[in-house]
């Protein structure tokens, strides 16, 4: 069995899953109940000044029967009174001292303020400080969360405040409201930072009630542009991550890796690309705790599968494989193989490539099932019939390259090669 | 042993004869069969369906919650959209070719979700067409049953005025008086007959038969065209000894008075023999076993391979509990008194293949005795000939011949089971599309000279009876 635990900035977890400050994580009760169901720590809902929250609150988008795709909210930081989430805290370290708490926090935008709530905290007992400069609604407008988060000379200047006090880990929460995180990355690095987790939600607006046209989460008639997560935006967060991990001034610390991780694959892949350990919240909040058991033993089973002795063997392995578009081999090329034996004759390759794309794919009709073949010349080795197809394996892309040699668009350009070679 | 009813106590009627294919109940049951749908291009469901619905479209449509556009994609194919969705043997035609199956996998409900589409849209009247500008010409039909509906329907919407003539009192014809009841039922009929009619300009006249107080030549100078959608009625019989004893009856028969009165009054044997392994034979033995027969035989000459009901249909019996004997054809009834007390049987075996490929039974010289008291004819039924014969139109055996969905005699179209024999209900619904189309070539004059052509080179001397 491979060992799955995750040492991130000195903080020891059993696994290389935390809950994402959230509601999942906003009180003894339900952080207890994470800890039982196997979790490896959590991020303790972001604490600060007092807030109040409305009704409705969430909001999600469905795709094709698929029930929350992506989810979206318009909750605050914790509404609970201070007090009562500095005790739970400690008492929830105390029954499972063995799991990470790190406690996500957001004070006024004062030196003071932020050195009296970390002292609080750090009375807890707690692992770690998570600084929320990404929360995108109701605390922006406070000049808190994301629009600290989307000014790296205010991020820089928090972060200093903060690292003057801290004596334990401090992760700074990035905000992917921004054309690029690497600004206010670098930013809070320098500052002094420990590490870095991202993504925090993204601004949106999931759907318009048709009937009433009011756009949801509905509040009396009206709405507000809340966080989007879940599923959907998985592919910016590894984006984002990988811009991180290939910084030379931001990856010097390791990042917690958040946005869609939903299964023990999501995770592999954050990791790959960089993150160390990773956060979970939309997953679990649409199916409970339970989850832990497969993100856990899919993982534990992939890396024994793989040879990976522990985390470390393959965080960060991706990375490299991320390069510049001008640095690609064009003398690579593959074209589409229909199996014929596994062909459904559902003609969705046809008319995407027909329609769409390059014309490559011949139709011969027959009653009910026509047949579908590629026409090697003409495919570009796109990839869209075999996404398309609905048979695993049916359609699978062979390698046919245009010349041995490895020659990158610079390369191409210097040599004058003629572009109509297909 | 009687042939009696009010068989079983009130109650076990109507559970008998409910909804064998029950629809969705729930939106959300629905949606996830839809959404399992591949969208598939050029789809083998669509080709396989007689009326060419455009199944990936209208599923689709059900999963964008636009119900109404489903219906308006079903609908404009086949207007019996909502009856096929209950009667049409799927399991050959669209769900039959549903790539799914290639996969292993349960196809996709077709019928169930065309059910789905099309059920608000009868029940609320939604009026999904318009007739464009009227065209001031008007036609007969002959036949409100699915071709002559469907034709109707079609030059209705083009702004061509029809009069459809029924020699029964309700339209539908064998989608009200020749389906088993749990398929669709009566009130079902009558609804999809309104939903066809409200597009308007379709007035249906009933108690009207053709060659008792309706006359061809009469329709012909009264209307600019006619179509002839009389389908085929009569059981084949049998010929066999015994044929007229009290007991026997034909399928057709028994299914109409089945649809027609209450169920609790239509008498059934103690033991019922049934004759004939098509959809007719399979739906008389249920609907006997279903009206409390204690024991129902289907007796068929040839084997499972030849048998030309789908699998599905045959299970049905079976789970009913009806018994089935392969390779067996009636040689006489036995009787009593003048009713039935058995029924004497030819053993047969599979000889050579026909010209289909059919192997044609022959009979062994050995007998067995079956012991029932009712003897339920399903063998086929037999073209109105005499009615087609005595209006000059060409035919083969009581068939009416076309050409171009138009009949050796100027102005007169038809199509379905006159034509056909006897097909499915959606066949049936395709041949009145197309006679349509043809009348409306015929009647707008854009074709004309070469319409008259085509009517000429088929305008030949009948065969006398």
């Amino acid at each position: 069995m491979a060992n799955i635990s995750s040492d991130f900035l000195g903080i020891k977890s059993p696994n290389p899953y935390w809950l994402a400050s959230a509601p999942p994580t906003d009180k003894k009760i339900n952080v207890l109940r994470a800890f039982e169901a196997g979790w490896g720590g959590v991020v303790w809902k972001t604490l600060g000044s007092q807030v109040k929250n409305v009704s409705s609150r969430y909001s999600a988008v469905n795709y094709n029967g698929t029930r929350v795709m992506g989810f979206n909210n318009i909750e605050l930081i914790s509404d609970r009174p201070l007090d009562i989430n500095l005790k739970e805290i400690a008492e929830c370290i105390k029954l499972f001292p063995d799991r990470a708490m790190v406690v996500s926090l957001m004070a006024d935008n004062t030196k003071e303020k932020w050195h009296e709530l970390i002292s609080q905290v750090e009375d807890t007992g707690a692992h770690g400080l998570e600084l929320n400069f990404g929360c995108p609604h109701g605390m922006t407008e406070r000049g808190m969360g994301a629009s600290v988060g989307q000014d790296p000379e205010i991020a820089r200047m928090v972060v200093e405040w903060v690292m003057e006090k801290a004596n334990i880990p401090v992760i700074t929460k990035l905000t992917p409201n921004v054309h690029s995180v690497v600004p206010a990355g670098k930013a809070v690095v320098e500052a002094g930072t420990n590490g870095l987790s991202l993504i925090n939600t993204i601004q949106s607006v999931t759907g318009i009630d048709l009937d009433t046209l009011v756009p949801n989460p509905y509040v009396a008639g009206k709405s507000v542009f809340g966080g989007y997560c879940g599923p959907a935006v998985k592919p910016i967060a590894l984006k984002f991550l990988t811009t991180i991990s290939q910084d030379p001034i931001t990856s010097r610390v390791p990042v917690s890796g958040i946005g869609g991780i939903s299964t023990w694959k999501d995770a592999v892949e954050f990791m790959l690309l960089g993150a160390s350990n990773v956060q979970v919240c939309t997953a679990a909040m649409k199916h409970g705790f339970r989850i832990i058991e497969d993100l856990c033993d899919g993982l534990n089973n992939w890396m024994d599968e793989k040879g990976f002795a522990s985390l470390e063997d393959f965080i960060g392995k991706s990375v490299p494989a991320i390069t510049h578009w001008e640095d690609l081999d064009i003398n690579y090329h593959h074209i589409a193989r229909i199996n014929q034996e596994k062909c459904i004759h559902c003609g969705l390759c046809f008319i995407a490539c027909e329609d769409t794309s390059h014309q490559s794919i011949s139709l011969t009709y027959g009653n009910p099932y026509n047949t579908y073949a590629i026409k090697e010349e003409e495919c570009v080795g796109c990839n869209l019939c075999e996404l398309i197809c609905p048979v695993e394996n049916c359609i699978t892309m062979v390698e046919s390259r245009k010349g041995d040699e490895y020659i990158n668009w610079k390369e191409f350009q210097r040599r004058g090669i003629p572009l109509n070679d297909h | 042993m009687a042939i009696k009813n009010n068989r079983l106590p009130a109650g076990q009627y109507e559970e008998n004869f409910s909804d064998i294919h029950p629809p969705f109940t729930e939106k959300e049951a629905a949606l996830v069969e839809a959404n399992r749908c591949l969208f598939c291009y050029d789809a083998p469901c669509t080709k396989s369906c007689p009326t060419s619905i455009d199944v990936p479209k209208f599923i689709k449509q059900i999963t964008t919650d636009n119900i109404r556009g489903s219906a308006y994609t079903i609908f404009d194919a086949n207007i019996f959209g909502g009856g096929c969705s209950r009667v049409c043997p799927v399991e050959k035609l669209c769900e039959g070719s549903c790539v799914y199956n290639l996969m292993h996998e349960a196809p996709i409900p077709i019928a169930k979700l065309q059910r789905y589409a099309t059920e608000k849209a009868i029940a609320e009247k939604w009026p999904l067409f318009k007739r464009k500008e009227l065209k001031n010409k008007k036609v007969a039909v002959v036949g409100a049953g699915p071709a002559g509906l469907s034709c109707a329907h079609v030059l209705s919407r083009e702004g061509i005025d029809v009069a459809v003539f029924e020699k029964e009192e309700k339209g539908g014809g064998l989608m009200t008086y020749g389906i088993a009841a749990y398929k669709v039922t009566p009130d079902f009929c009558r609804q999809e007959v309104e939903f066809i009619t409200s597009v308007g300009g379709i007035r249906i006249e009933y108690n009207r038969e053709l060659g008792k107080d309706l006359f061809l030549n009469d329709l012909k100078n009264n209307f600019d065209a006619v179509f002839l959608g009389i389908g085929v009625g009569l059981a084949r019989q049998l010929d066999i000894p015994g044929e007229k004893l009290n007991g026997v009856v034909n399928a057709i028969e028994f299914i109409y008075k089945l649809r027609s009165e209450s169920f609790h009054l239509l008498p059934v044997g103690d033991k019922v023999a049934v004759i004939g392994m098509g959809m007719t034979a399979i739906d008389a033995a249920t609907q006997a076993k279903r009206l409390g027969a204690k024991e129902v035989t289907i007796v068929y000459r040839r084997t499972q391979d030849e048998m030309p009901c789908t699998q599905k249909e045959l299970d049905l019996a079976r789970l009913d509990g009806c018994k089935v004997i392969w390779l067996a054809a009636p040689k006489e009834v036995i009787g009593k008194d003048g009713n039935v007390t058995g029924l004497l049987c030819s053993e047969m075996e599979l000889g050579v293949a026909d010209h289909t490929g059919r192997k044609s039974p022959v009979d062994t010289g050995r007998t067995f005795m079956l012991d029932v008291d009712m003897v339920i004819k399903a063998a086929g039924q037999m073209p109105y000939t005499e009615l087609v014969h005595q209006n000059d139109l060409q035919n083969s055996n009581g068939k009416i011949i076309i050409q171009n969905n138009t009949t050796n005699i100027n102005g007169v179209f038809a199509g379905g089971d006159c034509v056909n024999g006897g097909k499915e209900v959606v066949d049936g619904v395709q041949a009145g599309k197309d006679a349509a189309a043809s009348i409306l070539e015929f009647l707008t004059g854009d074709a004309g000279s070469k319409e008259e052509s085509a009517f000429n080179s088929i305008d030949m001397p009948l065969p006398k009876i």
